[in-house]
């Protein structure tokens, strides 16, 4: 269906492109469909409570929403690696701007907003208008903030405000999906604050990077910057924008991560930039740039979480196995593009 | 031309040496004591110089190990291995695999030597497998080493089984501290031979100039017979080489391992290192020995921050700030624009003689 679209839409030059879009967002899915039904159909045990396919989104909210960030960088043919560590700090500011400064949820909203607008914006002028690698900027952007996260505080601590905890424990029923319990009892399904928020980001940057001036700018510095440039794109501009977003993306994930685990913690959402970047590039998002679908970002996020899922209920649930599989399925999916991109030239 | 080469090489190394300089400035003016060293006594009842500048040389060895090959990958492939953290993480558990064992009494079941040999096996290979996905599969070195940054740490737990191996025998505890009669920490004889070696290898074979080459222009130096996915390629397999050595040293200092913190945040210090060193991140033309001063800069850093009671979780916010400084610095767009400024204030200054 989308095939068809982009192909009566898509300029002609585009065109090969957006086969490649198309391709590696199939394959994701095809991946996610086959993986979750065989678990339906082989382990049964939980995959077939729709409960259980909620609890990824609300484990994965946060994640969805900073790989949202992180495919348009990717889309623009940079990265940005600071994202776990801008979690952890928007985490921990809150945290101690709840408990020990009496502030507001509304207050600590702002903060979450603020750290990330400010990171983005610094890496971002960093990468757009000095030139300088963007995965280098990143790597200090990440040291920085987590070493930040511990000067901030050192202790993790759980959080107290009242306001908070009745925000966090806060749940949206959806009638229907519910299961009986072996008590007899009927259960509703529910997911938490943070799914409808990343939800939300998901449509809306969908449709940005589909149908706005700015998000094909996206796609045409993140293809080729010297067309780009030719075509009158700022590209300076726009690189700077696309790190401002995962920036403020990254601080309204910190947001709703730190909704989800109600502490503050140096060592939270590690290895989440790990995370991002691995369902960018599972959900079909091409590190060379130009290339990326924010549906596919979702899927892909989805498809890690279920993989995980199964490797953990098929018994390999040593500590180690997460981390193996993770980097096994980013290493299948890089060699898949690269294969890809080997043909296309 | 070899005159304006030279020139270029000289104030390569200008850098480090700026730094360091200041650096030591700094500490004379705040406490003069930071360069005391004396002569002490280990547990063992050895003796041993003990020191702010003897720390600096012990744990600095580590950094300027990985700086020789971290150069060698940044010149070749134009991207760094922020790998070798969870890589020195497998390296250290090979060794103890092999020494110890699972459920061993901590006796040694086999040479020290052996141990070492299959970390560098294990190592390399893992460099064959993130210098394959850059050179054959055309992967951005920081993304294909991010697989192994992710899985590393996993791996080097489950070679042990999630023990924790302990070397009960006193001769493994050599390498990361002191041999008996000699006062002078053993990684930094490590460092001095890993280094001579590169040197050695740079000045008899041709492996600088074609990395330089790849460096600059992979796909020239193709059409000059050069084979730059097997120079991309061996610089990684360097690198797992450099990695095993300080697997080692970092074992032998705990006589132990601990997966989670073992080198941990080595490679931006690494990283630093080269960029310190004053080599360009994009690959190219590079510079070892400048590596290597960078790296001794970076423990100097590293060690000043300590002894102002920086916390080891906040030191990596710092050295950012330095990364930072250094890349914002070093990037052509801001040197364009000194230059520039440079220029009218000469023009200025010319104007108001005349």
């Amino acid at each position: 269906m989308t095939k068809a679209q982009t192909a009566k839409s898509g300029p002609a030059s585009a065109k090969t492109k957006m086969t490649d879009t198309n391709l590696l967002l199939l394959i994701t899915v095809i991946v996610f469909i086959i993986m979750y039904a065989g678990a339906m159909l082989f382990l049964k045990k939980g995959f077939l409570k729709p409960q259980t396919f909620l609890n990824i989104l609300n484990a994965n909210s946060a994640l969805i929403i900073t790989s949202c960030g992180m495919s348009i960088v990717m889309i623009t043919g940079g990265i940005d690696i600071s994202v776990g560590g801008v979690v952890a700090l928007v985490s921990m500011s809150c945290a101690v701007y709840l408990d020990y400064q009496g502030g507001s949820v509304f207050g600590s909203l702002l903060i979450a907003l603020g750290i990330g607008l400010a990171f983005g914006a610094v890496q971002g002028f960093l990468v757009a208008y000095l030139d300088i690698q963007p995965f280098i900027v990143s790597l200090a952007g990440m040291f920085f903030a987590r070493g930040m996260t511990t000067i901030v505080h050192t202790a993790p601590f759980n959080v107290a405000n009242e306001a908070f905890v009745a925000l966090k424990g806060a749940r949206i029923l959806i009638p229907g999906l519910g299961t009986v319990t072996k008590a007899g009892k009927y259960v509703d399904a529910y997911v938490v604050l943070g799914v409808p928020v990343a939800l939300l980001i998901v449509v809306l940057l969908f449709l940005v990077l589909r149908f706005t001036k700015l998000g094909r700018s996206f796609y045409a510095v993140g293809g080729n910057r010297q067309s780009a440039l030719m075509l009158g794109i700022n590209v300076k501009r726009t690189r700077f924008l696309a790190h401002l977003l995962c920036g403020l993306l990254a601080g309204i994930g910190g947001y709703v991560y730190f909704l989800y685990v109600g502490s503050g913690s140096a060592s939270h959402a590690g290895g989440m930039e790990m995370n991002a970047i691995a369902s960018s590039i599972i959900g079909g998002t091409l590190l060379s740039g130009g290339v990326g679908n924010i549906f596919g970002t979702f899927v892909g996020v989805l498809s890690l979480n279920t993989i995980q899922n199964i490797v953990s209920s098929i018994g390999l649930d040593d500590a180690w196995w997460t981390g193996i599989t993770v980097a096994g399925m980013l290493c299948v999916f890089l060699i898949i593009q690269s294969v890809l991109l080997a043909r296309k030239r | 031309m070899t005159l304006k080469k030279h020139i270029s090489v000289s104030k390569q190394i200008f850098i480090p040496i700026a730094a360091l300089v200041l650096l030591a400035v700094f500490n004379l003016l705040v406490d003069p004591a930071f360069f005391k060293i004396s002569l002490g006594h280990n547990s063992a009842g050895d003796p041993v110089l003990t020191g702010y500048l003897m720390t600096i040389l012990d744990y600095g060895s580590e950094v300027a190990i990985l700086a020789i090959g971290m150069t060698l990958v940044t010149a070749a492939s134009g991207g760094q291995d922020i790998s070798v953290g969870a890589a020195v993480a497998i390296a250290g558990s090979v060794i103890l695999r092999i020494l110890v064992g699972i459920g061993g009494d901590g006796s040694l079941r086999a040479p020290i030597f052996v141990g070492f040999l299959a970390a560098c096996v294990v190592s390399m290979l893992f460099g064959a497998f993130n210098g394959m996905l850059v050179a054959v599969f055309k992967i951005q070195p920081m993304v294909a080493t991010l697989i192994l940054y992710t899985a590393g740490r996993s791996i080097a737990a489950w070679i042990n089984n999630n023990e924790l191996p302990i070397v009960t025998d006193k001769s493994f505890t050599y390498f990361g501290g002191f041999i008996p009669g000699i006062p002078i920490p053993t990684p930094f004889f490590l460092a001095v031979v890993c280094i001579v070696a590169a040197l050695l290898a740079l000045k008899f074979t041709n492996l600088g100039l074609y990395t330089q080459a790849v460096g600059i222009n992979a796909s020239s130096s193709r059409l000059n017979g050069i084979n730059p996915v097997f120079i991309k390629w061996l610089s990684f397999v360097l690198l797992g080489l450099c990695v095993a050595v300080v697997g080692l040293i970092k074992t032998s200092r705990l006589s132990s391992i601990n997966y989670s913190v073992i080198a941990k945040d080595i490679e931006m210090d690494a990283i630093l290192a080269v960029a310190l060193g004053g080599n360009a991140l994009s690959g190219g033309k590079f510079n070892i020995m400048a590596s290597i001063m960078g790296a001794y800069v970076i423990q100097f850093l590293t060690t000043t921050l300590y002894k102002f009671n920086v916390s080891s979780d906040a030191l990596p916010a710092y050295k950012a700030v330095v990364v930072i400084l250094l890349v914002v610095i070093s990037s052509p767009t801001v040197k364009d624009k000194l230059i520039g400024l440079q220029k009218r204030m000469k023009q200025q200054k010319g104007g108001g003689q005349s």
